[in-house]
């Protein structure tokens, strides 16, 4: 349906809705539950040089409205990826996010390189704040010049527009996002996961055997929406907002806080068909809402009102 | 697998914090293969946010019936708990791989060795095997008797034994005490239950080949969310399988306990 229809760089969506990284796997786990088709876009696990095993288990601990994991990156390699799990998603009429993520500068453009020449890979997403990791990572998305440094060397090799997602875990998001901006990205993803921890009483230690974590999940959404809207009036970029969307009234939010596109995570496990059923829900809350087109919503909290107030 | 409304037919507490709960719904068609799971959120808010993997403990597939047996240990067990008959429970499944039916030839025994809350698939897989003509063996580990449950079910399939860690039923000690003691012979081994006691089923029962069916703490149950995975013996340090997805059940001697 067109009225849904959103447009950012490389990624011509048909809804706003995409499931996150990390949440999806590679579509496979979900193809077998809906046609993968009525998605906007999907973003995929993140990919780094070689095959990665990631952190010990247990790797999720539950949090008041929200999960902490510490998965750390898993994942069978760029090269496995894209002859092994892209085909698959041949299929599906489907804008792919590939997630890319690295232990240097060169790891980073090697995977950028590569799976930016893929056919099926519509943009990059690159992953500067994976809080699980030791190397590589946040360590990249903490600092400002760092960021921008990397995104530009990324830019440089990839073939595909470039969104950097960002790390909720700074002093200053939007000194970040103008970073990034100005060394060229073409969008930003926000946000990832906030930096937790939990502690079992029964062992007095930490439920994670990585002891941290990533918190996710509806906890985090006010966070989000407060970076998101203060980001979508710093940088000019559009950004895929994201962080504890669960229902068609959070994408709706989102939108309304500058997001030019949803990516939906956690809530996949709470329901895995979660995506599908927003999709399907989001005409008639605009019909409720009197938006003629979703578009018309994104920036809406702090866009000059279009719209005659009700209140006066 | 499929996502259903199934309708609670009855709930009652069999052991100390052991529930049985019975649902009834179309999706129970699909549970024919023992060792699978299914997930279930226990609650229409986000608290606790994640589903409950719980196993299929017996189906009966006129009815539409099936049962399942869980501890309550947490919030989201404790909640589950408190489901009524005729109240309805968000469930997904049926998922994971189950326990082979098909290594076995009628007249040859099969050992089943459950610890805890580890016992109830291996009653399914009992029932499976007993309609096939194969032996079964049952021996049911527990803290003490008052943990204890469905021994006397199991006992109706085939010689079943029990220990507990406190001796208050069966043999004192744990389950590779009572194959020693009982000199237990059989074909094939299936276990379900705690690491550890897999462990030393691994290590004391070295001859042992079978099925290990197990435990992790799981995020998404559909192998999306990468929280359950395992090393692989003899694999390379990054081969892995998915506990929910590629398992639960395992060939002995697969994965890395």
């Amino acid at each position: 349906m067109k009225r849904l229809e959103v447009s950012l760089p490389g990624l011509k969506m048909k809804n706003p809705i995409m499931p996150a990284s990390g949440c999806f796997g590679f579509g496979r786990e979900y193809a077998g539950l809906y046609d993968l088709s009525v998605l906007g876009a999907a973003a995929i696990k993140a990919a780094t040089v070689e095959a990665r095993f990631g952190n010990p288990t247990p790797r999720v601990a539950e949090t008041h409205s929200g999960m902490l994991n510490a998965i750390g990156l898993q994942n069978p390699g760029v090269d496995q990826i894209m002859e092994k799990e892209l085909p698959f998603l041949k299929s599906y009429d489907l804008p792919i996010v590939a997630n890319i993520a690295g232990s240097t500068e060169e790891d980073y453009c090697e995977v950028a390189e590569k799976m930016s020449s893929h056919p099926q890979v519509s943009v990059l997403e690159l992953n500067i704040s994976c809080p699980n990791v030791k190397e590589g990572g946040i360590q990249f998305g903490t600092d400002a010049r760092t960021a921008a440094a990397l995104t530009k060397r990324v830019k440089a090799v990839s073939s595909k527009p470039v969104y950097v997602k960002l790390s909720p875990n700074v002093a200053n998001i939007a000194e970040m996002a103008i970073a990034v901006e100005e060394a060229g990205a073409d969008g930003i993803s926000m946000i990832n996961t906030l930096l937790g921890m939990r502690i079992d009483l029964k062992t007095r230690k930490p439920i994670l055997a990585n002891k941290t974590g990533g918190l996710s999940g509806p906890a985090i959404k006010p966070v989000a929406i407060r970076m998101i809207h203060e980001v979508s009036q710093a940088v000019s970029i559009p950004i895929i907002g994201m962080g504890g969307v669960s229902c068609a009234e959070d994408v709706i939010e989102f939108m309304l806080a500058g997001a030019s596109a949803v990516a939906v995570g956690t809530a996949n496990f709470v329901d895995p068909f979660i995506c599908p059923d927003i999709i399907s829900q989001l005409p008639e809350l605009l019909e409720k809402m009197n938006v003629s087109h979703i578009r018309e919503l994104i920036g809406g909290s702090w866009r000059e009102c279009e719209v005659p107030s009700l209140s006066r | 697998m499929k996502k259903e409304l199934v309708e609670v037919v009855s709930q009652k507490e069999i052991a100390r914090h052991i529930f049985e709960l019975k649902v009834q719904g179309n999706v129970v068609n699909e549970m024919t293969s023992p060792g699978q799971f299914v997930h279930i959120r226990v609650t229409d808010t986000f608290q606790p946010l994640l589903r409950r993997p719980i196993s299929i403990c017996d189906v009966d597939l006129e009815s539409r019936t099936l049962t399942m047996l869980y501890r309550k240990e947490g919030t989201g067990t404790a909640l589950l708990s408190q489901k009524k008959e005729g109240e309805k429970i968000d469930l997904l499944g049926p998922l994971g791989n189950g326990f082979p039916l098909d290594e076995l030839s009628q007249g040859q025994t099969a050992l089943l060795v459950g610890g805890g809350i580890g016992v109830p698939p291996l009653y399914y897989l009992a029932k499976k095997l007993c309609s096939q003509g194969i032996n079964v063996i049952s021996v049911l580990g527990f803290q003490s008797g008052d943990d204890g449950f469905y021994s006397e079910k199991f006992a109706e399939l085939g010689e079943a034994y029990v220990s507990t860690v406190d001796g208050s039923q069966g043999t004192k000690g744990f389950v590779t005490d009572v194959i020693k003691n009982k000199d237990l012979h059989y074909d094939l081994l299936y276990s379900c239950g705690p690491t550890v006691m897999l462990k030393a089923l691994e290590l004391q029962v070295p001859a042992a080949n079978g099925f290990f069916s197990l435990e992790e703490r799981m995020g998404c149950g559909i192998g999306a969310c990468f929280a359950c995975v395992c090393h692989v013996n003899g694999g390379l340090p990054s081969d892995y399988v998915k506990v929910c997805s590629d398992g639960p059940v395992f060939p002995i001697g697969e994965v890395v306990l």
